[in-house]
C-alpha cells in the first residue's frame, strides 16, 4: 500500500532484474518498457509480479517496473533525471501530486477513453487512474467498539491516533485535504483540538498502521480498505474503519506517458492494459484498494462488508496544489506548538 | 604524533601505499563535497532561503543530539568502569552483546523500545498492574531514550578503550600508594575521561546530528522535526534542492562546530608505557556494588527490549517467505564487500595519519562521513551517476561505499590509538633491529592491530547488514537488501513475517559482527578490554 518506506529509493529496483533485463534485451531486442512506481508496487507481497506476467504475455516486450520510494520520492526523482530519464510511463502519483507532475512538463497526454467505475467524475487529459481509495481513521473492534463519527467527536474523545507526516507520506497529506476539505477555514482550528488526540506522527504509512496494531494507539489513518486484509488474508473481522460524517477524502492513484518515451505505443499499451481485468483484479487483494474498473465477476468477497461512505471529498489537482502549503502551515502550528 | 620533529626511527610511507591513502582522501572528499556540490549545481537558480521553521528544526536537532549525546557518556562512564574491573562469567559475551542495539536496524530497535516502553509495553503494563499512573515515550524524552539505547552501548565502548590503555602499572602503584577513589580519579581516571570523553561525545552527537525517523516517531509530531527531516521536506515535498543543500551545509557547520569545541577539550592521548600485565584486584565494598548494579541496570535497559524483538520474531522465523532469504544473500553481499572496501580505506588511512605530516587532517576527512546529510549523499551520487550508468547498476558497489565511509569514523577511532600507542612503545626498538616495514607490519602493530581491526571490520559489516540503521536513508538503495525488504513487509501489512525478518536481521548482524571480530581479532585477547 501507500508506500512507507523512509528515504527516497534512488538507486532502488531489484538490481538483478535489471541487470539480466538489460542483457535479455540487448540479446534478442525484445523491447523494454520502463515503468517507475512506488516501493510496494514492486514488491513481491504487490501488484507488482502479476501485472508483469500478465502483461509480458501479450506485449511481446519486456516490463521493467523500478520501485523509487513512495509516491513523492516518485516524482521527485523523475524531477532530477529530468528528460533524460529511462521511464517511459509512470505509476503511482496521486491526485494532490499530478499538479506539480504536470507543472514539470514531462508528462504526455495519455489519449485513452475510459470507462472508470470511480465515485466521481474523471477527465485528466494526463492522468489515468489504476486504483482509488478512501481514508478513514481505522480501529480495532474489540478494543475500540464506539468510534467517533466525525472529527469533532474524536476531539471531544480520549482517543490516541497515530498519523502520517504529511511532508514524508501521502496518506498524511491525505488527511490534510480531507480536513481542509470538510472544514475549510476551520481547519486549522479542528487541528488544534486534534493535535492533544495525536500520539505521534511517523514519516511513512507502515510505521503508523504497525503502532496501531502494536496497540500503541486507539486509531490510525489508513484507509477504509485497510479491514479486509485483515478479513482476507488473516480472517480477522476485528479491524474497521469509522464512518465520518464529514465525508470521507480520496485517494486516487494514477499513471501518466512520460513525455520522453522511447516506446510510445508500447506506453499506451500499457495504459490501455491498466484498465483491463488482468491487471485490475489483481490490485484488490495485492495493493488493498478498489480496482478503477471493477472486475467482471465483482470485488473479491469480503469487500462487501468495507465501509463506503456515501459523500466523497475530493479536491481537483489545481485546487489541491493551490491549498498544500497553507494547509502545511496549519498543520505544523497546530502541531508543533 | 603531533611532533613535527624528524625522527630517526619515524617510518616513510611507501609510495604506493600513499598513493593509495591519496585515492581514499580524494575518494571520500568526492563523496562529501562532491554530493553537496552535484546537488547545488543541479539546483534551480535562485537564493535558497532558511525560514523560521528551519530555526526551529535547528534547535530541536541541536538540544536533541547535546542531550542524547551527553546522556550516553555520562551512563556510559560507570558501566565502562565496572566492564574494565570485573572479570566475571559471561562477560565477553555481555560485552557483544551490549553492542548489540548500536548495530541494529532503527525500525527494528524501535520496535523492541516500544515493546517495553510504549503505551501498550512493558513497563505501562507493570505500571498499570500496580496502579500508578503511565508513562508516555512520546516527546523529547522518547527521543532522547531511543538515542541513548541506540548509542550508549558505543559509549561504553570507546570509553572501555581509555580504560583499557591504562597500563597496569599504573593501577598497581595506584593500589601500592593507596590511593581512594578521589585520588585514583584526579590522577589515573580523570586524565584519561578527558583524553576519550570528548571523542565520545563528539561521535554520538553526530549520529544524533542526522537523526530524523526515530525523532519524528518518538518525539509526537512536527515539533520533533530534525534538520535532516528539513532536507527531506526540501527534496522530496518541494523538490528544492538548492534548500536540500543549505540545510546540509547548516548540519554540517553544526557538526563541525561541535568537533572543534570538543577537541579544544580533548587532553592529548599520551603514550602510556606498560607491559601489559595484570592488573591488581579491583576495590570491593560500595564500589563493588555499584559496579554491579551499573551492569545489571544497563544490561536490562539494552537487552530486555532486544528480548522482545527475539520472543516476537521467534514463531515467525521459519516460515518466512522466499524474497526474505533471497535479499538476506544481497545483504550479505553488501555486507562483504562493505567490509573489504573498510578495510582497505581504514588501512591506508591510518598509516598515512601515522606516518605523514597531515596525519590530524587526514584523521578528519575520515570522521567527516559522519558530518554529511545522508539525503544529499544520497541525492548527490545519484545526480553525478545518473547521465553515466543505469543507478539501479550500482546499487550494490554504492551502497557498499557509503556504507564502508559511515563506519570509517568508527574504524579509525578505533584503529589508530592502539596503532599510535604500538608505535609509540615499539617504533625505536623496531627500527634499531633493523626490521623493513613488512616485517614492522607483520611483526609488530599487526599482533596488536587485531583486536581492535577485529571489532572495526566487525561493527563495519553489522552496520552494512542493516545498513547503519541509526542514521536512516541509504537502507533503500540497495538491491532488495533485508532491511528494504522488511519495510516491505510492514508496508503490506504482513507484521507478523516483518517480526521474523527483524530477528532474522538482529541475528545475521550479530553474527556478522561475532564471527568478523573472531576471526581477525583472534579468540583470547591479549589485554583486557574492548
Amino acid at each position: 500500500m501507500r508506500n512507507p518506506t523512509l528515504a527516497a529509493g534512488l538507486f532502488a529496483a531489484s538490481m538483478t532484474a535489471t541487470a539480466f533485463g538489460t542483457s535479455a534485451a540487448q540479446a534478442d531486442d525484445t523491447p523494454v518498457l520502463t515503468v517507475y512506481t512506488y516501493d510496494s508496487f514492486v514488491s513481491s507481497w504487490g501488484p507488482g509480479p502479476g501485472i508483469t506476467e500478465a502483461f509480458e504475455a501479450i506485449c511481446d516486450c519486456e516490463l521493467n517496473l523500478v520501485g523509487a520510494g513512495d509516491g513523492a520520492a516518485l516524482l521527485a526523482r523523475l524531477q532530477l533525471e529530468g528528460t533524460r530519464t529511462e521511464a517511459d510511463v509512470v505509476l503511482g502519483l496521486d491526485t494532490n501530486l499530478t499538479a506539480r507532475a504536470l507543472e514539470t512538463g514531462l508528462f504526455a497526454p495519455h489519449g485513452i477513453e475510459a470507462d472508470l467505475d470511480l465515485p466521481i467524475a474523471w477527465d485528466d487529459p494526463n492522468f489515468l487512474p489504476f486504483d482509488w481509495g478512501w481514508f478513514a481513521f481505522v480501529h480495532d473492534r474489540t478494543r475500540t467498539p464506539a468510534p467517533p463519527a466525525n472529527f469533532r467527536e474524536l476531539i471531544d474523545s480520549d482517543l490516541s491516533v497515530v498519523i502520517q507526516d504529511p511532508r514524508s507520506s501521502t496518506p498524511g497529506l491525505g488527511l490534510l485535504m480531507w480536513v481542509k476539505a470538510a472544514y475549510g477555514d476551520e481547519a486549522a482550528e479542528i487541528w488544534e483540538g486534534l493535535a492533544p488526540r495525536i500520539l505521534t506522527v511517523t514519516a511513512g504509512w507502515s510505521e503508523a498502521y504497525g503502532l496501531f496494531l502494536d496497540g500503541e494507539a486507539d486509531l490510525v489513518l489508513s484507509y477504509t480498505t485497510s479491514p479486509a486484509y485483515h478479513l482476507i488474508a488473516e480472517d480477522d473481522d476485528s479491524k474497521a474503519a469509522a464512518p465520518f460524517e464529514e465525508g470521507h477524502y480520496m485517494q486516487i492513484e494514477v499513471a501518466g506517458i512520460v513525455a520522453e518515451t522511447d516506446q510510445p505505443e508500447l506506453a499506451r499499451q500499457f495504459m490501455a492494459f491498466m484498465l483491463t481485468e488482468d491487471f485490475q483484479s489483481v490490485i484488490p487483494t495485492t495493493n488493498w484498494m478498489y480496482p478503477a474498473v471493477t472486475p467482471q465477476d465483482g470485488l473479491p468477497e469480503g469487500f462487501e462488508t468495507l465501509h463506503r461512505p456515501e459523500t466523497s471529498l475530493l479536491f481537483s489537482a489545481d485546487e489541491a496544489a493551490a491549498l498544500r502549503d497553507t494547509a502545511l502551515d496549519e498543520w505544523r502550528d497546530a502541531l508543533a506548538r | 604524533m603531533r611532533s613535527r620533529v624528524e625522527l630517526p626511527w619515524r617510518r616513510r610511507l611507501p609510495a604506493p601505499a600513499w598513493a593509495l591513502a591519496a585515492a581514499v582522501v580524494l575518494l571520500l572528499l568526492a563523496l562529501n563535497f562532491g554530493a553537496l556540490g552535484a546537488v547545488f549545481w543541479r539546483a534551480e537558480p535562485g537564493a535558497a532561503v532558511f525560514r523560521p521553521a528551519d530555526w526551529a528544526a535547528l534547535r530541536f536537532t541541536l538540544v536533541q543530539a547535546a542531550l542524547s549525546a551527553l546522556i550516553s557518556v555520562v551512563l556510559a562512564i560507570p558501566v565502562a568502569r565496572a566492564l574494565a574491573r570485573r572479570r566475571f562469567a559471561g562477560r565477553r559475551a555481555l560485552v557483544v552483546l551490549l553492542g548489540a542495539p548500536f548495530i541494529l536496524p532503527t525500525l527494528v530497535a524501535v520496535a523492541g523500545i516500544l515493546a517495553v516502553f510504549g503505551r501498550n509495553g512493558l513497563v505501562n503494563q507493570a505500571l498499570a498492574w500496580a496502579e500508578l499512573p503511565g508513562f508516555s515515550i512520546y516527546g523529547l524524552q522518547g527521543v532522547l531514550l531511543a538515542h541513548v539505547f541506540f548509542n550508549l552501548p558505543l559509549a561504553t565502548r570507546l570509553i572501555l578503550q581509555g580504560w583499557s590503555r591504562v597500563p597496569a602499572e599504573h593501577l598497581r602503584l595506584a593500589a601500592s600508594l593507596g590511593f581512594g577513589p578521589a585520588a585514583m580519579w584526579r590522577h589515573i581516571e580523570g586524565p584519561m575521561l578527558r583524553q576519550v570523553v570528548p571523542g565520545a561525545l563528539a561521535v554520538v552527537f553526530l549520529i544524533c546530528l542526522t537523526s530524523f525517523a526515530v525523532a519524528l516517531t518518538l518525539g509526537g509530531g512536527p515539533r520533533a522535526t530534525t534538520l535532516e527531516l528539513a532536507i527531506y521536506q526540501a527534496f522530496r515535498f518541494d523538490f528544492d534542492l538548492g534548500r536540500a543543500a543549505l540545510l546540509a551545509l547548516v548540519q554540517a557547520a553544526l557538526g563541525i562546530a561541535a568537533l572543534l569545541a570538543l577537541a579544544s577539550f580533548t587532553l592529548p592521548a599520551m603514550a602510556m608505557t606498560g607491559l601489559d600485565r595484570t592488573a591488581p584486584p579491583p576495590p570491593g565494598g560500595l564500589a563493588r556494588w555499584v559496579d554491579v548494579a551499573s551492569i545489571t541496570l544497563v544490561a536490562l535497559f539494552l537487552l530486555v527490549p532486544l528480548g522482545m524483538v527475539v520472543l516476537r520474531g521467534a514463531p515467525h522465523l521459519a516460515s518466512l517467505p522466499a524474497p526474505v532469504w533471497a535479499a538476506t544473500l544481497q545483504s550479505l553481499k553488501v555486507a562483504g564487500l562493505s567490509v573489504v572496501l573498510l578495510a582497505l580505506f581504514t588501512g591506508a588511512l591510518a598509516m598515512a595519519a601515522l606516518w605523514s605530516r597531515w596525519g590530524q587532517m587526514l584523521e578528519g576527512v575520515g570522521m567527516s562521513a559522519l558530518l554529511a546529510s545522508p539525503m544529499v549523499i544520497g541525492t548527490g551520487l545519484f545526480i553525478i551517476a545518473f547521465p553515466l550508468i543505469n543507478p539501479a547498476r550500482l546499487a550494490l558497489p554504492v551502497t557498499a561505499l557509503v556504507n564502508a565511509a559511515m563506519a570509517l569514523p568508527f574504524a579509525l577511532r578505533a584503529i589508530l590509538p592502539a596503532l599510535r600507542r604500538a608505535e609509540a612503545d615499539h617504533a625505536r626498538l623496531s627500527t634499531s633491529l633493523g626490521l623493513g616495514l613488512g616485517a614492522h607490519l607483520r611483526l609488530v602493530l599487526w599482533p596488536r592491530l587485531r583486536r581492535p581491526a577485529g571489532f572495526a571490520l566487525g561493527l563495519g559489516a553489522a552496520l552494512s547488514m542493516g545498513d547503519l540503521g541509526v542514521i536512516v536513508l541509504f537502507a533503500q538503495t540497495g538491491g532488495e537488501t533485508l532491511p528494504m525488504q522488511l519495510h516491505r513487509l510492514m508496508g503490506a501489512y504482513r507484521t507478523q513475517d516483518a517480526a521474523g525478518a527483524a530477528l532474522l536481521l538482529l541475528a545475521l548482524s550479530l553474527a556478522a559482527f561475532v564471527v568478523l571480530e573472531r576471526l581477525i581479532g583472534g579468540k583470547e585477547p591479549h589485554h583486557a578490554g574492548t
